[in-house]
């Protein structure tokens, strides 16, 4: 059996070879973590680069070629840096205490699939500091956008793609191994935490569609550099078979993040409502249903792309049919509130605005998905102000909820109850001040990704930067608060940290040991 | 579910890091070597990093389960990790053939002019034929395509040239001298030997698993080595290239990807088969040997894909 964690006190070689050689899923919970916040705030800088030019009409601060790398860079880094490692490495550290399991199934690969990460973003990031620049071409990198007219950069945003995408893979196939192999004497799949289910259902959907991108971005490579002609009509191919394709992977992809989330929210709610989650089975079903759907309307996207009309209608409808599993469980999560005795801790907070904002997010997803009507909107800040909803306040919100609703467990110590309530206010009022107004320049014609805008939407983007530098303070302010409670917290001693808090991760000691249930608890 | 009273955690590992390391020195390689003036020095340095850590992990696993570290419960974990790979690469399949599909169906259509296919109404619409007489004139639709959009519209000028001859069934006359179908038949052949050396192992007949493990082998490379053939052929006589527009691009990332899954399938058997010589596995104990064999029945699953949608079904 692996010895105890090696700290700071046995010397920095011991301590770095700890997080380099471990085996641990707390020590990779909190590697992926980690990582993913220093994402954030990467991705994050480039949003603020993004609001500081769009402050004022006109170009102020870079030049547009830079502005487009930006957007790109952003994009891509908070999908695929931030948001995603941030729920591996709350399924890393919670998945194993839940099911009651000592491990991840596969702990070597584990570490691995953390590891890659580092290297595919450091690839990533380092094109912004080559000749040419970095990907410009928006993190949907449509074909010929990302194929003809693309800085030869592009190769290496290709090869951390691939790189990034066998660390979700083995990260998924871990997942699947660990929910399906691992669970405690008695812990049947309808005991399981919602937590757990949304991400077995997640790990599902993306060992299915990462292949899917690794095949988007092979047929790039080949149609730069090796001259075939995939995306290329002269040759018999098409551009819209590129956006076919990533969509078919990006569909799926807004539900791999959403759906972890989903499963935050559906534990912290019943906790401080002091009552089950109402509905659990429907829960499960729901977040299967809304799996199984996400395949087949991927068209939705590309509505002004040119399809038969057959297609547009088909996917208009299937898409519209998704409301009703998300309306399901947003039913079920206010239900669970009512008539509870609540109160409103910080990971409270943040859940239910959780809940308003990405109902909120929904509904405008709900009009975009009516084809006639999304000609209208399509690629407007209406579609940018739609998905920040379901991004942040739906993603980030939610992975913000958890790690103050579990950073008790995980270090022992209390967070600043008062920091926490005043970084949730900074970040949602913050957070409607960018996003909100964006619904209406996006309504009045102003399209995404562009570096300057026409006189007519000044005043609101002029709020919306406002807005964005607000919501970036209360991240700092989220940083300092977690490092502060690990550092100065009050401690915690008791097991269940909440009152209300039901699961076998509270029936562990806190903080919780390095090694948990190495003999499987039963399950009643 | 678990049913162990306890369960094998490795200790600490040096492996994971250096493969992470060896992974991106190879993704910055690659990286560097396809643009336009680039060497596969760091490549190769990547590349050699996988392949040494990658013998010494398997090593390790090996060993591991030899010297009975490895429960039920950590050899099902292997199992399904194994599964959900192949489900993984079927995915990466899925995105080629689902290219292949909509260039045939809808984009080389469109293409000519036509309109998509009619599921209510498949009259020409103006837009469509417009597209294709503004942009493409003269192109129409025909698979395999022979004479790309761009030749018909800018002649010798064009970028894409279509191939001189294609890979289609030439007809029944000519069938023993079709490349493909002894692919097919040798690929089939391969699966039913693996099958019949597993069976072997099962009842502790080594000697009969040693045979029809090697021919499977065998097989295997008899199989990439006529698909060298054929791409020499298609190279050299039929004009027939990845630069030859649609048709060769589907052709060769098809059958190439294909190609390059049977060598790693190969190479799993193999070592499976050298493991058998030494003395691995049991009759109840042949997980290695059986992951390998369930990845090779999967290539074979896909040829049979790749042989009706890429040569057969016109």
């Amino acid at each position: 059996m692996a010895h105890g964690p090696a700290t700071l006190a046995d010397g920095w070689v011991k301590y770095a070879s700890r997080w380099l050689f471990t085996t641990n899923h707390k020590d990779i919970g909190t590697l992926y973590l980690w990582f993913s916040f220093a994402m954030f705030i990467l991705g994050g800088s480039f949003a603020m680069v993004i609001r500081a030019e769009l402050f004022q009409p006109g170009m102020q601060l870079i030049k547009p070629e830079f502005f487009n790398q930006m957007t790109t860079m952003h994009g891509l880094v908070m999908v695929f840096g931030a948001i995603m490692p941030a729920f591996v490495g709350l399924a890393n550290w919670l998945i194993p205490m839940m099911i009651g399991a000592p491990d991840m199934a596969l702990p070597r690969m584990n570490n691995l699939s953390f590891w890659i990460l580092p290297f595919a973003f450091a690839i990533l990031v380092a094109t912004l500091f080559m000749e040419g620049g970095g990907p410009n071409f928006g993190w949907t990198f449509y074909a010929p956008l990302s194929t003809t007219y693309a800085p030869d950069t592009v190769n290496y945003f290709i090869f951390g793609v691939h790189i990034m995408g066998a660390s979700s893979i083995m990260g998924s196939i871990n997942i699947i191994a660990t929910v399906m192999n691992m669970r405690a004497p008695g812990m049947t799949y309808m005991k399981m935490p919602m937590f757990v289910w949304t991400w077995l259902i997640t790990a599902f959907l993306l060992v299915a569609v990462m292949p899917v991108l690794a095949g988007a971005v092979t047929m790039m490579l080949m149609d730069i550099n090796f001259g075939t002609s995939f995306f290329d009509a002269a040759g018999g191919g098409d551009p819209v078979l590129f956006q076919h394709i990533f969509w078919f992977f990006g569909h799926p992809e807004v539900y791999i993040i959403i759906l972890p989330a989903f499963g935050v929210v559906s534990q912290i709610i019943p906790t401080f409502s002091r009552k089950p989650l109402f509905g659990y089975s429907s829960m499960v079903y729901a977040t299967a249903s809304i799996a199984f759907m996400s395949f087949i309307v991927w068209a939705h996207h590309m509505f002004t792309v040119g399809m038969p009309i057959a297609g547009e209608l088909y996917f208009m409808y299937a898409t519209m049919l998704i409301a009703v599993p998300t309306g399901v469980k947003v039913f079920n999560w206010i239900t669970t509130m009512y008539k509870g005795s609540l109160t409103f801790e910080t990971p409270m907070l943040f859940s239910i605005a959780f809940v308003i904002l990405f109902t909120f997010g929904g509904f405008t997803g709900l009009m975009l998905s009516i084809a006639a009507a999304d000609i209208q909107y399509h690629d407007t800040y209406f579609v940018v102000a739609h998905f920040h909803y379901v991004m942040v306040a739906g993603a980030v919100f939610s992975g913000t909820a958890a790690v103050y609703y579990w950073l008790p467990k995980w270090c022992g110590k209390m967070y600043d109850e008062t920091m926490g309530k005043v970084q949730f206010w900074i970040a949602f009022i913050g957070f409607n001040i960018t996003f909100m107004p964006q619904h209406f320049l996006g309504l009045a014609g102003m399209p995404r990704r562009y570096a300057d805008y026409g006189l007519q939407f000044a005043d609101w983007n002029m709020v919306s930067s406002i807005g964005a530098f607000m919501y970036g303070a209360a991240q700092i302010l989220f940083l300092f608060n977690v490092v502060r409670t690990i550092t100065h917290g009050k401690p915690v001693d008791k097991p269940e940290v909440w009152e209300g808090a039901e699961g076998l991760e509270w029936t562990v000691p806190t903080p919780a040991p390095y090694h948990t249930f190495e003999k499987p608890p039963q399950v009643k | 579910m678990s049913t162990e009273s306890s369960y094998y955690v490795p200790e600490q590992s040096k492996l994971p890091i250096i493969t992470a390391t060896g992974m991106g020195i190879l993704a910055f390689g690659a990286a560097s070597w396809v643009i336009e003036g680039g060497s596969p020095t760091i490549f190769l340095i990547g590349l050699l990093i996988m392949v040494l850590v990658m013998y010494k992990w398997w090593s390790i696993v090996i060993d591991e389960n030899m010297r009975g570290l490895a429960n039920d419960q950590l050899k099902k974990s292997y199992v399904l990790g194994m599964l959900w790979f192949i489900f993984s690469e079927l995915m990466f399949f899925v995105a080629f053939f689902g290219a292949l599909f909509y260039v045939r169906v809808f984009a080389n259509s469109w293409l000519g002019g036509e309109a998509a296919i009619g599921l209510f109404d498949d009259t020409p619409t103006d837009a469509a034929a417009a597209n294709n007489q503004i942009l493409w004139p003269g192109y129409q639709a025909e698979w395999p395509v022979m004479v790309t959009p761009d030749q018909m519209a800018n002649g010798e000028d064009a970028q894409f040239k279509g191939p001189e001859q294609n890979m289609n069934f030439p007809g029944w006359s000519s069938l023993l001298s079709w490349l493909p179908l002894w692919n097919t038949v040798v690929l089939m052949t391969s699966s039913v030997t693996v099958h019949i050396a597993h069976t072997a192992l099962k009842n502790d007949n080594r000697k009969k698993f040693n045979t029809w493990l090697g021919i499977t082998v065998a097989l295997g490379i008899f199989f990439l080595f006529l698909q060298a053939e054929e791409y020499i052929h298609a190279y050299q006589h039929m004009g027939l290239t990845l630069e030859t527009g649609i048709y060769g691009t589907t052709f060769f990332l098809l059958t190439g990807f294909h190609g390059a899954h049977v060598t790693l399938g190969t190479c799993m058997l193999l070592v499976q088969w050298l493991r058998g010589l030494k003395g691995h596995f049991s009759n109840d104990d042949q997980f290695g040997f059986e992951a390998a064999s369930w990845y090779w029945h999967f290539v074979d699953v896909v040829w049979v894909g790749l042989f009706l949608f890429v040569y057969v079904l016109a």
